[in-house]
């Protein structure tokens, strides 16, 4: 009624806001069916193996190309980001009255509880999120999941579940692996740059340390390792067309768990930490 | 035997197969065949369960098949085979496992048990020493051997195979139609093969069902397909020029 009054009021835009109710309508719609599309994917994903030593086995393979894989580059990254974490700190906090262990403090605190889980989280979201994405997109495209369906295998269980076991187990032992070497690069850098000394920067890392900030940490990588693995393979599974719809699910994978992650990030540390 | 009885199929409210009613005969490569865009892959993805149908009916033997629902479909698809386009080999697996994964999946057989069968398959399909390759080092008629190889596997009793000779020269598509003929006699099974090709009409076509902009317009053998009344089969048959003068000079 209300809408109906505005539009005779602007009498010739009538039109414009029509269709900018449908086209609000459709996307909610659009939105809507996708996300029982997701919520019906992860239903086949969670069901009973057809037949659990292959499974295990396809497992182990997974641990392989998205965990041990990933290490290399999660390792790198934590170096150099624990390094500047700690230059950083260390020019921003050039006051006598700043004891300079605080630096190694900073250093560890922000690796423990923002690096090692959300920003690696975006990281992995790009490496290993575009991965799956791709190649179960090119399966789709290639008819592989077509011939998995032939053949009675329950195709969306058979090629994600192992890859959600890997990541979900895994991803927590790249976010200590994120901690350990991010903190170790901080002490490198730090030590080297001669801003603060190995005594001090050990004491500063272990200066009010609370564990529970550790389990904040592996808590959050649990719940993102899970929407980054889900929400690629979604994409990819329902791929339709041909490489180019290939690339462009690859992208999406990667935006829709980035922003994803971020927005899961706010909500788990109001929930965890509050 | 499988029956098709009424089958309708639309994507967005488009209608791509209507009112469709054929019988696919055990133990005979049944042929569909049309040009491209006519329905053709949709009818066989439609028959194997792969699209849900609009409606209509899909029997294997005395099984309602379209009705059943995922378990029930999984008992008649252990007894089907494929051959996909473009082959649908996994990337991932060698020759030998690609083979062999059906029999990973469904069967409890000893290692060695699954590794003769998959030998036999291979041997088969005359694919020898190539066990240890990878489907990106196999040339594009391999690859289809293989597949015929993975799809046997099990020994199905329902054969399907999507355009078999799409791609391929001449020479190979002929082996291939062979290939697809014996192994239907030998294991008696249904075969429905999805091709444009007019070698593998005259070749292996024993039952054939033309399908023109999704409707069934024809169906005969090999035999009648050469006097058929039906103006839009026999512009599909006689579409290149050498048929054409051949039909000019039989006539004349």
């Amino acid at each position: 009624m209300h809408s109906r009054g505005f539009k005779n009021l602007i009498n010739g835009n009538t039109i414009n806001i029509s269709n900018f109710e449908g086209h609000n309508y459709k996307r909610m719609i659009k939105f809507l069916t996708q996300f029982g599309r997701y919520i019906l994917l992860l239903k086949k994903v969670f069901s009973k193996p057809e037949k659990p030593s292959l499974y295990f086995k396809q497992t182990m393979s997974e641990f392989v190309n998205l965990g041990l894989n990933s290490i290399g580059i999660i390792a790198i990254i934590s170096f150099f980001m624990g390094a500047v974490i700690t230059l950083q700190t260390a020019y921003n906090t050039e006051n006598p009255i700043y004891p300079k262990y605080l630096i190694g403090l900073g250093c560890r605190d922000s690796m423990i509880l923002e690096f090692s889980s959300t920003i690696a989280a975006l990281i992995l979201a790009g490496k290993v999120g575009s991965n799956i994405a791709a190649e179960i997109g090119t399966m789709r495209v290639t008819e592989q999941i077509d011939a998995l369906e032939i053949m009675g295998v329950n195709s969306a269980s058979y090629l994600i579940l192992p890859k959600l076991i890997a990541t979900l187990i895994f991803n927590p032992l790249l976010t200590l692996i994120a901690i350990i070497v991010g903190i170790f690069g901080g002490g490198i850098a730090g030590t080297l740059a001669g801003v603060i000394t190995t005594e001090n920067f050990i004491y500063g890392i272990q200066y009010a340390f609370i564990p529970y900030y550790i389990v904040y940490s592996l808590i959050k990588t649990v719940f993102f390792a899970f929407i980054i693995t889900s929400v690629s393979a979604f994409q990819g599974y329902y791929v339709d067309g041909g490489s180019l719809e290939v690339g462009r699910a690859s992208t999406k994978a990667v935006v829709f768990s980035s922003v994803l992650i971020l927005l899961f990030n706010v909500i788990l540390t109001q929930l965890l930490l509050s | 035997m499988i029956q098709v009885k009424n089958l309708y199929k639309s994507f967005n409210g488009k209608t791509v197969l209507e009112n469709i009613s054929v019988t696919f005969e055990s133990g005979k490569t049944n042929l569909i065949i049309g040009r491209s865009g006519s329905g053709k892959t949709v009818l066989l993805k439609s028959i194997v369960g792969l699209h849900e149908i609009d409606s209509g009916e899909i029997w294997y033997e005395k099984t309602l098949f379209n009705k059943l629902d995922f378990a029930g479909k999984k008992v008649i698809r252990s007894e089907m085979g494929m051959l996909f386009q473009g082959s649908a080999l996994f990337d991932s697996l060698t020759v030998e496992q690609n083979v062999g994964f059906p029999l990973d999946m469904f069967t409890d057989s000893p290692p060695e048990e699954k590794m003769d069968r998959v030998n036999f398959c291979l041997k088969r399909v005359d694919i020898l020493n190539a066990n240890n390759l990878y489907p990106s080092e196999l040339s594009g008629g391999m690859k289809k051997r293989v597949a015929i190889a993975r799809a046997i596997a099990l020994n199905p009793k329902y054969l399907f195979c999507d355009e078999p000779n799409s791609g391929l020269d001449p020479i190979t598509a002929i082996l291939i139609d062979a290939l697809i003929k014996e192994l239907t006699e030998e294991y008696s099974m249904t075969t429905i093969v999805n091709t444009h090709d007019m070698n593998s009409v005259m070749e292996i076509g024993e039952k054939i069902v033309f399908i023109s902009e999704g409707v069934k317009c024809w169906e005969g053998n090999k035999n009648d397909i050469l006097n058929s009344d039906c103006s839009s089969l026999n512009d599909f048959v006689f579409a290149n020029s050498l048929a054409k003068k051949l039909r000019t000079q039989a006539k004349t």
